[in-house]
């Protein structure tokens, strides 16, 4: 039955109080981030007078924002190499059934699927400086001196290290069912062809079946590149940007500035720097969609 | 690893293929789930057995105690924060259900091609992260005079349960048949009886994936329940535990870390059991 008159308005009418509520509550606070970034607002005042690019301004020229800047594409982009990296290997390992894969895939899913504050305090706990285990491990081992153990978040390189080691092992089990799923729809004659024809398991996986997963993995990676550029989470709970301003990323530094430090205008045009990102992420995304024919 | 491959490689006397796969993932469920066995550990421990650097801290050095449950249960918000985060949790599902299930349904089946493309701009709303709505989102709360209040959550939560959730409904309704629909139709019902007295009841797998994936996101969010609840007893798991169980600079460990482990694994179980699902949404038509 074809869509008929009385349809025409059903649709509409069925779909516009979701559309109302997103427009309502996420039209209006992205534009609202926008005017506030070209703005003087701050908490206390109503008043509002457009500044023109004075708040992008005064953020570049402080060297917390600029280091939180780098730190955001040193974190994203090194998190998501040790991601891709991973991912694929654990999931090549769990693509065959095998008893106990339940458990593991259970266990392995853990740090994505845990809330991530409640994920992030833990490593805090690990890494602690006087009670880490990783500390003690070091220490039986007599890798590091008593008395002289790494402070995984109170030295500023270290701290960076810990920082991209947690985001990476919160989203190294997303992309790996991800790659998982991509990697069980590959149909099964076409590697096994390939191996009969003599081509090693190596062989296969680089030139047969990684080509087959380019649009998942690119998948894995916007996902990724996104869940992790706009992460403050991790930051905030592990080191609240310090030792020294060294781990600070965009967001947790629009969180200090505007809502710890009520600097609204500020904070806003500090996140608006991750429009940029976003804007890409989501082209890319559209073009996977599309040539996969979803669109 | 095919098993044409793992042969190859005993015939050339390497290692037989299944230890390689075991190591593997002997390594990631170690790494993966270390932090988790360690909150176990910690929460069960005396005090006096934790801060003792001497101690093998994988060992039970003195007995096992219960008295760290004791104090998170008795003695901090801990109960609350759990309630808080259920009810909210029930809140917001019911509101993404309510605009979710016919809003896909509609953009499924009754708008054509431009409806399609309006569920992909909605999937696209996904991505547009708290931290760049936090500040003028504080304002609308305010606006709202909802600030330290559970509802400036419950009222804020849809805004990312719904595009996920209308995503995965669009699917879930262009996969039955629509001339279950037209056969009703023929019966005598209108679309709008049909979508409710037949789409609706052989759709409650789908609908019950998108109660679990929203409840999950409610669960996890931290940003926003920062920025907006500032009462300690107003607050979710998610920024309860981290940030109240904290006094000063005094971290209660053993509590804080069974508070991470009793409010994590429930919610683990539930996502694991819907996962297939939920990774299908993600793809984004990417497997088919």
């Amino acid at each position: 039955m074809a869509v008929t008159r009385q349809d025409r308005w059903l649709g509409p009418a069925m779909f516009a109080p979701a559309l109302l509520y997103i427009a309502g509550l996420v039209g209006v606070p992205l534009v609202l981030a926008f005017l506030y970034s070209v703005g003087d607002v701050t908490v206390g005042s109503v008043g509002y007078h457009f500044v023109g690019l004075a708040n992008f301004r005064s953020v570049l020229q402080n060297p917390a924002f600029r280091g939180a800047l780098w730190h955001s594409f040193v974190f994203t982009i090194a998190a998501q190499l040790i991601v891709i990296v991973g991912a694929n290997v654990l999931a090549l390992a769990l693509r065959n059934p095998f008893r106990g894969r339940g458990l593991v895939r259970f266990l392995t899913l853990l740090p994505w699927v845990a809330p991530i504050s409640l994920g992030a305090i833990g490593w805090k706990w690990i890494l602690d400086s006087i009670y880490s285990v990783v500390n003690w491990a070091l220490v039986s081992l007599h890798l590091v001196k008593p008395f002289d153990t790494p402070m995984w978040l109170g030295e500023p390189s270290l701290a960076m290290i810990s920082v991209i080691l947690v985001h990476a092992w919160r989203m190294l089990p997303f992309s790996t069912v991800i790659l998982l799923a991509g990697l069980t729809a590959i149909p099964r004659d076409i590697p096994e062809a390939a191996a009969v024809d003599g081509a090693g398991f190596w062989r296969t996986h680089f030139e047969i079946t990684l080509p087959m997963m380019r649009p998942i993995i690119s998948v894995a990676l916007l996902f990724g590149i996104v869940f992790t550029f706009t992460d403050m989470t991790v930051v905030y709970i592990l080191t609240r940007g310090g030792p020294y301003d060294s781990t600070h990323v965009v967001p947790s530094y629009a969180f200090f500035a505007g809502i710890l430090g009520g600097s609204l205008a500020e904070g806003a045009a500090a996140s608006i720097f991750l429009v940029p990102i976003l804007v890409l992420v989501a082209w890319a995304m559209l073009r996977v969609a599309h040539r996969s024919e979803v669109v | 690893m095919s098993d044409s491959a793992g042969a190859r490689g005993v015939r050339r006397g390497r290692l037989p293929p299944g230890v390689l796969r075991w190591a593997v993932v002997l390594v990631f469920s170690v790494l993966l789930a270390f932090p988790f066995l360690w909150m176990g550990i910690t929460s069960f421990k005396q005090t006096t057995d934790l801060y003792n650097i001497k101690n093998n801290p994988f060992l039970f050095n003195l007995p096992p105690t219960l008295e760290h449950l004791k104090l998170l249960f008795n003695e901090t918000l801990f109960l609350r924060w759990l309630l808080n985060t259920a009810g909210a949790g029930a809140l917001v599902v019911l509101i993404t259900l309510v605009l979710a299930v016919p809003a896909a349904y509609a953009l499924a089946r009754l708008t054509g091609r431009w409806g399609q493309r309006l569920g992909i701009g909605i999937f696209l709303t996904y991505l547009i992260p708290p931290t760049l709505l936090f500040i003028p989102m504080s304002r609308v709360v305010a606006l709202l005079g909802l600030q330290d209040s559970l509802w400036s959550i419950i009222v804020v939560y849809p805004t990312f349960t719904l595009p996920f959730s209308i995503w995965l409904l669009m699917a879930f309704f262009k996969s039955i048949p629509r001339e279950l629909e037209d056969a009703a139709m023929v019966d005598g019902l209108t679309r709008f009886g049909a979508f409710l007295r037949l789409v609706v009841p052989i759709s409650l797998s789908g609908i019950l994936t998108v109660v679990i994936f929203s409840f999950t996101l409610v669960t996890q969010e931290f940003v926003y329940a920062l920025t907006f609840i500032s009462s300690a007893k107003n607050q979710t798991v998610s920024v309860g535990v981290p940030i109240y169980l904290v006094r000063g600079d005094v971290y209660y460990w053993g509590s804080l870390m069974a508070a991470c482990l009793i409010s994590s694994l429930p919610v683990a179980v539930l996502y694991n059991v819907f996962l297939d699902r939920f990774i299908a949404g993600f793809t984004v038509g990417a497997v088919k």
